[in-house]
């Protein structure tokens, strides 16, 4: 701002210059404007945040004020649209943890085996074919694995165990598994060929196949890039949805075994949402609590994978 | 230990082990890829065989009706299009324009700390909360309600960080000499952004914008979770056209229009229990993964153009 009263004041006493000062003054002002248009941009994303933060936290405030905190953690029942109310949201939380265990037990390891064969084993011809293939399958619209768990990998289950209902977490849980496997292998890929060459060559040197130096030396010199990589993965499938509401089933059913049909955190919201509910109900507000909840879950996996990045970082 | 007592025949042995399993390894791993490939030609060509009957011009010229037979996605690749335009335009513009704050402005301090922790977590965000934030703030707070602004702009939010991380990668590849040179013959640091960083990270930022797009057209949740329709049977007014007698449509009002996309389309006809909707809904899935693939496959070959023609 200084320099732009300099600059006017300037103008009356050397007329000469005066055009180009004032061109410059012009120039400082905009440049000025631009920047904060610029720093405006960029914080739309802490606003994002801050929204997202304020609607979870205000209408679950008014959600807790019409049941009580320990209720909503320790009832074994959640049937929040019915006469006889409950609101136990371990009910959705244990969908929500067997589909993702299941899809991780499915992801971690393939997501692995790929990215150790892509990064130790592949020559680069068939990296280079198999990465775009890996993004286009983490490209797929989640609806479109949800018909596919629901119309194929379950009538294909079906077969070997004929007992399966139509709906369950376990031919849900499998599809989001493999849906999860790009973003796994890729990030791990990355970790791992960011090792350096000197490593695996001291491993070669001293006789170690190929196998036994990816396990042995590049897996825990990597390990920070793969324990970030899982941590996603787990945030991918806690918050994963549409595979959920439509191969899982939306009933709400506490249960730890996949063969089961159940709702989720996440069907939950939906189910709620393709109704009619009025904003303000109880209805209403529970979906901003499960929300909450969700936000919370994944908010402790992303602390607890900072903490293991720093802790096995390794410098070289 | 074993140093001791290896025969030769037992060191061969040894190797030949060795190698065996690293055999057996890469093995695993194509299998473990092919799986893969399988599923996304499975996928594909089960909606193929599965939709090839309802795969016709009629398909794309009717609307979502009770009868399997007459139902097409009229009304939901209309809506899915124009909610895509109002994505790329919020999107656009927030996220090269922070990306550019965050290279070429921003100074090391707290502030910008804070931006850049934020973007990541952001991109760690459930799609559904996303939902959940536009719910409250766009639908009801600022009153835009079920509207396909609303949900164009849910999803710009939810791809921003992937729009903003690909405009960032594509300025840092751009060598500090063409900065330098710019502000040599005096030019200000925007005119150098406006005249040399953005046009020379033009392709990078179109394939960020191209993937993030791709991922917004087959998002469901947040779109749900606002409270988007399921059935609408007619289009968003077009601008300047006659919506009732005396009354014609003004340019924007469109935006304020009900609306169904593709992925809820899809969504509705495989939740019905009739297994007639089943066909429909291979013959939408069918549509909408050729939108999504084809936009992935491009951003995929600029990506690849990119690599090949820069060398700086």
């Amino acid at each position: 701002m200084n320099s732009v009263t300099m600059t006017a004041n300037k103008t009356t006493d050397l007329p000469t210059v005066s055009d180009r000062l004032a061109k410059n003054a012009m120039r400082h002002a905009s440049e000025r404007i631009i920047e904060m248009l610029l720093f405006a941009a960029a914080a739309v994303s802490v606003l994002t945040t801050v929204g997202i933060v304020y609607v979870l936290v205000s209408e679950s405030i008014n959600f807790f004020q019409n049941v009580s905190i320990v209720d909503f953690l320790t009832d074994t029942q959640w049937t929040p649209l019915f006469d006889d109310a409950h609101f136990g949201i371990m009910v959705l939380i244990s969908g929500t943890v067997v589909s993702s265990a299941v899809a991780l037990a499915v992801a971690i390891p393939m997501g692995t085996v790929i990215a150790i064969y892509l990064s130790e084993f592949a020559k680069p011809k068939i990296r280079e074919i198999a990465k775009p293939v890996l993004e286009l399958l983490g490209g797929i619209p989640t609806i479109v694995f949800g018909y596919f768990a629901l119309l194929m990998v379950t009538p294909l289950l079906q077969k070997i165990f004929p007992e399966l209902p139509g709906f369950s977490l376990l031919s849900a849980g499998l599809v989001m598994g493999i849906m999860i496997v790009p973003y796994i292998a890729s990030l791990s890929e990355d970790a791992m060929r960011a090792v350096p060459m000197s490593l695996r060559e001291g491993s070669y040197a001293m006789g170690s196949t190929k196998l036994y130096t990816a396990i042995h030396v590049v897996v825990p010199a990597a390990f920070s890039g793969l324990a970030a990589s899982y941590i996603l993965a787990i945030s991918r499938a806690v918050g994963e949805t549409m595979i959920l509401a439509v191969a899982a089933g939306m009933q709400p059913n506490l249960t730890w075994n996949p063969a089961e049909p159940a709702a989720t955190i996440t069907s939950y919201i939906v189910q709620v949402a393709l109704g009619d509910l009025p904003h303000g109900s109880i209805g209403y507000q529970t979906i901003f609590a499960a929300g909450l909840t969700l936000i919370l879950i994944t908010l402790c996996f992303n602390i607890l994978g900072q903490w293991l990045r720093k802790k096995f970082r390794e410098n070289y | 230990m074993q140093h001791k007592s290896l025969t030769t025949e037992q060191v061969r042995a040894l190797i030949a082990r060795g190698k065996f399993r690293d055999t057996l390894f890469q093995a695993v791993g194509i299998i473990f890829l092919a799986i893969g490939l399988l599923v996304i030609f499975l996928l594909v060509s089960d909606m193929v065989i599965r939709g090839a009957g309802r795969l016709n011009l009629d398909f794309f010229t009717q609307f979502a009706s009770r009868r399997a037979g007459q139902a097409g996605i009229l009304s939901a690749w209309v809506g899915s299009l124009l909610v895509m335009l109002v994505t790329a335009f919020a999107a656009v513009p927030l996220g090269v324009a922070a990306g550019v704050y965050l290279e070429e402005y921003a100074k090391r301090n707290w502030m910008t700390e804070i931006i850049e922790i934020n973007i990541t977590n952001l991109a760690a965000v459930p799609s559904i909360v996303y939902g959940l934030l536009s719910l409250g703030i766009f639908v009801y707070a600022f009153g835009f309600g079920q509207s396909i602004l609303t949900a164009g702009l849910t999803l710009a939010l939810l791809i921003l960080p992937i729009v903003i991380v690909s405009t960032r990668e594509a300025i840092r590849a751009i060598p500090a000499m063409i900065r330098e040179g710019s502000m040599a013959v005096g030019a200000t640091r925007w005119q150098t952004c406006r005249y040399h960083i953005i046009p020379y990270a033009m392709p990078g930022i179109l394939t960020g914008v191209i993937i993030g797009l791709a991922r917004a057209i087959g998002e469901t949740a947040p779109i749900i979770t606002i409270g988007a329709l399921t059935f609408i049977a007619f289009l968003p007014p077009v601008p300047f056209t006659e919506v009732s007698p005396g009354v014609s449509a003004g340019l924007f009002d469109w935006l304020m229009s009900p609306f169904t996309v593709m992925p809820i389309q899809i969504f509705n006809w495989t939740s019905r229990p009739d297994p007639a909707f089943e066909v429909n809904a291979a013959a939408a899935g069918f549509v909408l993964m050729v939108m999504v693939l084809s936009m992935n496959g491009i951003a995929i070959w600029l990506r690849y153009k990119m690599r090949k023609n820069i060398k700086w």
